[in-house]
């Protein structure tokens, strides 16, 4: 394996994200405060607690995962589709990296972005809702997997797009409304038939509840699951990638 | 040939919709040689630096670098070929010398400030090293695609079209830069349609259309082989007919024998000895002339009628 070459695009990618760093930091933890003043800090004062914590600290996971499936999907969808789009994915096609080093470097950087975005989230939660992680451990360890998990998704939609419209579709059309639906400002039980089981069939709502269980302790589903389905995701991004590796889809003539 | 660094044989590629752009190339590269591929637009050669440099899979043929399978030991083959393609493709946004230290990196080499620098030195863009890539001109950026493509010092070094579209002060720099590559011992294969750019630098000429190799050989041979001169000589008089003094040489008349046209050689100099026989011949006949024109056929000359024959000379 070419440890060289993985650690190279890992940083290339980083460097990309640094130079940056003022308009991809400021716009998701901005919007992210914005749902903390309004739902935390301003309604979620006068709402009732759900499952035992407080409406702010209950809507902290979901906002959270909101920002990560979108950071992580857009950051590895633009991290491989702009080297397409300049054609500079020539360097990369003709370079001794396989499939391992390019995931390590372009999946790695994503995940490692979305990770600093969230952490900076947290810190800024912590201004406007008093909360607490039961299980910081799963906790980090659930956020490092979900980032790798969409990170990989993103790769995948960064290859599949022709076009910028494309790259921004999924994010905008599919993962924003399935996580808003999937639980992040109410938990399932609120929910009356058929919108309760409804909502059992949308993915992004284990994940919601699954980083909520690390953070509170309880949820509408259990962690194991949570767990089970994201690694799940992980398993079958990366076959997608391996495949479209071996037959050149939409990279090698 | 002997061991060449790159062997390619029967090399085909057909894409989906259907275009053939190789049709059974054989070819063979000598090491440390400059290798011209020349032909049209669309003639594949760009198609063929693709399938040896991994852009593309090949329909069919084989493809050996050092002795090795492209296909099968991809990361060893591609460790020592270096690609400098014919658009301007980056990250445009990136400063030079963090762009030419991600391509060695990226080809598994560790960090060597002291090469970049020579690099960057070598092409005349030490100066610009901090500055963003979209800050520089068209012909600094190409040298930075060359800068990319030497960062990992490679064996082997295609250059697909390198002075496309630059004015002709940074050609005759490029073509001094990729001859200083060559005395270091590196090969070159350029693809280009100046056909200027292959005689003045290429030891080894090869020409290509609609996929499929129509000639490779030295360039001098080439010239020998297909090379000619012109004498054009317009007489005082105008000729019935040749003078039997003449009939040795390849002449005729023209514009109803008012002009003596000479046309043969081999690009070795023999069209202009036989030339100057003719004149003496026709001084010692006692033919009076008025003008005498010649023209050596050049690379261009033979190439213009290769692609429109598209066939080798017997």
């Amino acid at each position: 394996m070419n440890v060289r070459g993985a650690i190279a695009i890992f940083n290339n990618e980083l460097a990309r994200f640094f130079r940056t760093v003022f308009g991809s930091l400021l716009s998701p933890v901005l919007t992210t405060s914005l749902y903390f003043i309004v739902f935390g800090a301003a309604i979620g004062s006068r709402m009732q607690d759900v499952g035992g914590v407080s409406y702010g600290a209950f809507i902290v996971p979901g906002l959270l995962m909101l920002t990560l499936l979108s950071e992580s999907t857009s950051n590895a969808s633009f991290g491989i589709y702009m080297p397409r789009f300049t054609g500079a994915i020539y360097e990369l096609l003709s370079a001794p990296v396989g499939v391992a080093e390019t995931l390590i470097g372009f999946v790695g950087a994503a995940a490692m972005k979305s990770l600093i975005i969230a952490g900076i989230i947290l810190v800024t939660a912590m201004l406007f809702v008093d909360y607490s992680i039961a299980h910081p451990v799963l906790a980090v360890g659930y956020i490092v997997l979900v980032a790798s998990a969409f990170s990989l998704f993103g790769f995948i939609l960064g290859i599949w797009a022709d076009g910028f419209e494309r790259l921004s579709i999924i994010p905008m059309l599919v993962l924003t409304p399935l996580t808003f639906l999937g639980g992040t400002f109410y938990s399932v039980d609120m929910l009356e038939e058929p919108w309760r089981t409804v909502a059992q069939f949308n993915p992004v709502f284990y994940l919601v509840n699954g980083l909520r269980w690390t953070f509170t302790g309880s949820a509408d589903v259990s962690i194991g699951l949570a767990f089970g389905m994201t690694l799940g995701f992980v398993v079958l991004c990366v076959a997608v990638i391996a495949v479209i590796f071996r037959t050149g889809w939409r990279l090698r003539g | 040939m002997t061991d060449p660094i790159l062997d390619i044989r029967n090399l085909s590629k057909t894409y989906k919709g259907g275009t053939t752009a190789l049709a059974g190339v054989d070819l063979q590269i000598r090491k440390g040689e400059i290798f011209a591929l020349l032909g049209p637009n669309g003639a594949g050669k760009t198609t063929l630096i693709g399938a040896v440099c991994g852009l593309l899979r090949p329909s069919g043929g084989t493809i050996e670098a050092f002795g090795l399978d492209v296909e099968r030991h991809w990361r060893e083959v591609r460790r020592r070929i270096g690609l400098v393609p014919q658009e301007l493709a980056f990250d445009m946004f990136a400063r030079v010398e963090h762009a030419v230290n991600y391509s060695r990196g990226m080809f598994g080499c560790p960090p060597n400030p002291a090469r970049i620098e020579e690099v960057l030195r070598s092409l005349s863009l030490w100066d610009k090293r901090d500055a963003r890539i979209m800050e520089l001109s068209g012909g600094m950026k190409r040298r930075v695609m060359i800068a990319k493509a030497l960062s990992h010092d490679p064996d082997v070094l295609f250059l697909d079209e390198p002075t496309a579209g630059v004015d002709v002060e940074l050609r005759r720099d490029m073509w001094r830069q990729i001859g200083a590559l060559r005395d270091r011992g590196t090969t070159i294969i350029l693809t280009t349609h100046y056909i200027e750019e292959a005689q003045e630098m290429a030891d080894r000429v090869g020409v290509i259309n609609r996929g499929r190799l129509l000639l490779v050989d030295d360039k001098a041979t080439i010239m020998a082989k297909l090379g000619s001169t012109e004498a054009r000589i317009v007489l005082a008089e105008p000729l019935a007919g040749l003078p039997p003094a003449l009939a040795q040489y390849p002449v005729s008349l023209e514009d109803d024998g008012r002009r003596l046209v000479y046309r043969g050689g081999d690009g070795t100099g023999k069209g202009k000895r036989e030339a100057a026989e003719v004149i003496r011949t026709l001084v010692a006949e006692g033919i009076a002339f008025e003008e005498i024109d010649t023209r050596e056929s050049s690379l261009e000359d033979i190439f213009v009628d290769l692609v429109e024959r598209g066939e080798v000379p017997a």
